[in-house]
């Protein structure tokens, strides 16, 4: 047994956490921007306020998701290859909520009918809740464990899946991306439309902490039998500082410190992440059907030579990509109000 | 009908979707960049309206690009998981590599360019709809590599310990001569989509006489483009046919409906046979030319179905390694055909408007929107070909497609899908189609400044 981590396994592993806590933060806003649209848009011109604040950067967002997919194909095949052939029911709901949604931000504009865009409105909503809420059940499962037989193969059904602690998963994961979302609003609104956001997110932050406090808790009950092999230390110190800052949320609203509260939802999102990762670390997946089974960074990876060619071509293009989207939020760093959407009918 | 069957019906029916809207976006994004950086040059109005009109229609169709591309990214672990623990060493490389070098380029820098018009510098502006151009060029590259790899495997060993392929060389994957080939006849037909469009919808408004300035520099533009893109592809296209008869010979040979093994072989032009006997009831030919076409000489060899394969069976082992010849031969012969077709109206479109009659002549107008469905007919019998020759094989002499499949996932869970993304992107189209006949005919936005559009478009 390799010990250690100083390894390519490692730093792979590292990686791809670091792809989905990134897809997370800041799809999550997104998410729960789309969640909050039926709530917080009461006419056209508040909906188009709300599209309008994720517009430029939705896209950029999910291809963090498309690339956390690709890099787990390029540096752990067999993950990729029981994870996604076994939650294959939960990954094509996902899928087919992105598709409507990623159409329906172009789309809904377009139209001349209210009708037409009363149903893209539909679509932004479930487009954004189904997944919020099925990336949740699917990580809860992905530490639980799953049916893996030992040629890797998944061997259970979808209803395997609806267990009540993945169930709490999707829970946090919905609540969190709505309130992350909600805080996102109070950033980049103005006048009512701000308030009404800040008083949405109010009400979403403690549900959010008690959903949080409640998985992490299950989290470390259940890891005590059963745990992964990474520091202890880390492994106490993040979900407590993720439940200290959605705790924290509430307050900070309240005391109208907007980018405080949304870099609290933030680490929020990132810690409870990253303590799901930690406490599979070195497992990629645990197998419910015993030890044996866990797919792990040491047998779902790739070779060193092609983890080392992926290990440089991330160290030139990952920086590289930092840059410019965190350009591009400078870019669109104003707030949208009223006056700018009205000044400016869509496009037709 | 098994899981399998559906699971490769499904893998055809996304793929091909997904390439309506590709070839579109990859040609549409360069003339509209091509409009804007005339407009930066000479300010002149028009051409800001042109980058305009043509840019509302790339996005438009650019939406669905995107989307029905995340399908790619987790489609062969969701059907084909046997198939990515096989080749996901190799394979999974360039397919992250994209993600990572050309996806996160494109999908950020077009909010840029949407959302940009006022918020940045002429200049930074116009960089932002090239770095999109390269971005798509750079996606389909590294796609590509990864197909080509299917096609033509280098660069790696199975390692008899863990049964896997293995990655050993990257540069080979880059520098896989089938690659090379395959990647400017995309490149090429991509501009071809976006030229026939641009003309078409061109020729739609010039025959009403609306906004003939817009249009008719919009068709001159397309034009000159679509006459060297579609004689590109006809060259690529030929190298690439040379290089089938080396690397691929029975796909080659289904192709042409080549039966047995033949010097000095012709070019069949239709024929009608028996599929089971291995032979063709009816074949009108061009004498010699297949041969001259495939290996430069007169009396050259071109190997036949049933002579290669008796030769795989000897190297593989019993079993049929001859593919679907009927979409074969049929498919290989649409795609010629349209491609020539698209030649000539390149062509004539050209002659036209250099003795300045592109206007007056009612009937190529009349005839140049039909034109705009033919490199859709083109690019999807391209990829038939390609890939239904390439069976029984997913990786070619390497892994059968039947091996490939999950075993995790049952016919109940492969139909439900295959459903589901049928519906799902039949629906899209229809409003894709929608939008785009309906912007397509709507007249080009009065701009006489950038700063006199809007920022906030959705």
């Amino acid at each position: 047994m390799r010990e250690g981590y100083l390894n390519l396994e490692t730093l792979w592993f590292a990686l791809i956490a670091v792809l989905w806590i990134g897809y997370f933060f800041l799809e999550g806003f997104d998410f729960g921007v789309g969640v909050l649209l039926p709530f917080l848009g009461r006419d056209d011109v508040d909906r188009r306020i709300l599209v309008n604040t994720i517009g430029p950067v939705w896209d950029g967002n999910e291809v963090w998701l498309i690339v956390a997919g690709g890099a787990t194909f390029a540096a752990f095949p067999e993950w990729y290859a029981t994870l996604f052939s076994g939650f294959y029911l939960a990954l094509f709901l996902i899928l087919a909520a992105l598709i409507f949604r990623g159409v329906a931000f172009e789309f809904r504009g377009k139209g001349r009918h209210p009708e037409w865009k009363r149903w893209w409105d539909r679509a932004i909503f479930w487009g954004s809740a189904v997944p919020a809420l099925l990336w949740g059940l699917a990580f809860a499962n992905i530490l639980r464990g799953v049916p893996i037989d030992a040629n890797k193969e998944w061997a259970g059904s979808f209803l395997d899946l609806l267990d009540p602690y993945a169930l709490l998963g999707g829970a946090t994961s919905f609540l969190l991306f709505a309130l992350h979302g909600g805080v996102f609003l109070t950033l980049k609104t103005d006048g009512e439309m701000r308030d009404r956001a800040r008083r949405a997110a109010e009400l979403l932050a403690w549900p959010a902490t008690a959903a949080v406090l409640g998985f992490l808790t299950w989290t470390f009950f259940n890891a005590r039998e059963n745990g992964g092999t990474a520091p202890g230390v880390v492994r106490g110190v993040v979900p407590v500082v993720a439940l200290i800052a959605v705790a924290a949320v509430a307050w900070l609203l309240r005391m109208k410190l907007d980018g405080w509260a949304f870099l609290a939802t933030g680490l929020a999102i990132v810690g409870v992440t990253a303590t799901i990762f930690l406490h599979l670390y070195p497992r990629v997946m645990v197998s419910s059907l015993g030890g044996a089974n866990d797919l792990t960074i040491w047998n779902a990876s790739s070779t060193h030579y092609t983890l080392k060619v992926m290990t440089i071509v991330a160290l030139i293009f990952a920086p590289l990509v930092l840059a410019y989207q965190g350009w591009t939020y400078w870019v669109f760093r104003k707030r949208i109000g009223r006056k700018d959407i009205e000044e400016q009918p869509n496009t037709v | 009908m098994d899981a399998f069957h559906l699971a490769r019906w499904q893998f055809a029916i996304t793929t091909i979707f997904h390439f309506f809207f590709v070839p579109l976006s990859i040609g549409l994004v360069f003339f509209t960049a091509v409009m804007q950086t005339a407009w930066y040059r000479t300010k002149d109005p028009t051409y800001l309206r042109m980058t305009k009109f043509w840019g509302k229609l790339f996005l438009i169709n650019f939406a669905l690009g995107v989307v029905t591309g995340i399908v790619q990214e987790f489609q062969f672990g969701m059907n084909w998981s046997a198939y990515s623990r096989f080749v996901g060493d190799v394979f999974g490389a360039p397919l992250a590599i994209e993600g990572l070098a050309a996806f996160f380029l494109e999908s950020t820098f077009i909010g840029l360019w949407i959302f940009g018009w006022n918020r940045l510098s002429e200049r930074v502006h116009l960089a932002t709809i090239w770095i999109v151009t390269i971005g798509t060029v750079l996606s389909a590259f590294f796609i590509l590599a990864a197909n080509s790899w299917m096609q033509h495997p280098v660069g790696y060993r199975v390692n008899p310990a863990t049964g896997r392929a293995e990655l050993h060389d990257f540069a080979a994957l880059l520098t896989n001569p089938t690659l090379w080939t395959h990647f400017p006849h995309t490149i090429l037909a991509a501009l071809v989509t976006g030229g026939m469009f641009v003309i078409g919808v061109s020729a739609w408004h010039l025959l009403r006489g609306h906004e003939t300035t817009v249009f008719r520099r919009s068709a001159a533009i397309a034009l000159v483009v679509s006459l060297f893109a579609t004689v590109g592809v006809a060259l690529s296209g030929h190298l690439q046919g040379q290089q089938m008869t080396k690397q691929q010979p029975m796909k080659m040979a289904a192709a042409e409906a080549l039966w047995n093994t033949t010097r000095g072989a012709g070019l069949s032009l239709f024929a009608i046979g028996d599929v089971g006997e291995g032979r063709n009831d009816l074949n009108i030919q061009l004498p010699h030319l297949l041969s001259v076409i495939s290996t430069n000489s007169w009396n050259g060899t071109v190997e036949g179905i049933n002579d290669l394969q008796r030769r795989y069976e000897r190297m593989y082992g019993p079993g049929s390694y001859v593919p679907a010849v009927g979409v074969t031969y049929w498919t290989f012969r649409v795609m010629v055909g349209t491609g020539l077709l698209m030649i000539l109206i390149s062509a004539v479109g050209l002659w036209l408007l250099r003795r300045r009659r592109l206007e007056s002549a009612k009937w190529f107008l009349r005839l140049a929107p039909f034109a705009i469905a033919l490199p859709y007919i083109a690019n999807s019998t391209g990829w038939i070909l390609t890939e239904v020759g390439r069976q029984p094989w997913v990786v070619y002499g390497v892994m059968l497609t039947r091996d490939a499949t999950s075993p995790a996932v049952g016919l109940g869970l492969v139909l439900t899908t295959l459903i589901g993304f049928t519906l799902i992107y039949g629906v899209l189209t229809v409003v894709d189609v929608y939008l785009l006949t309906r912007f397509a005919r709507s007249d080009p936005p009065v701009v006489e400044t950038p700063a006199a559009g809007p920022t906030l478009v959705y």
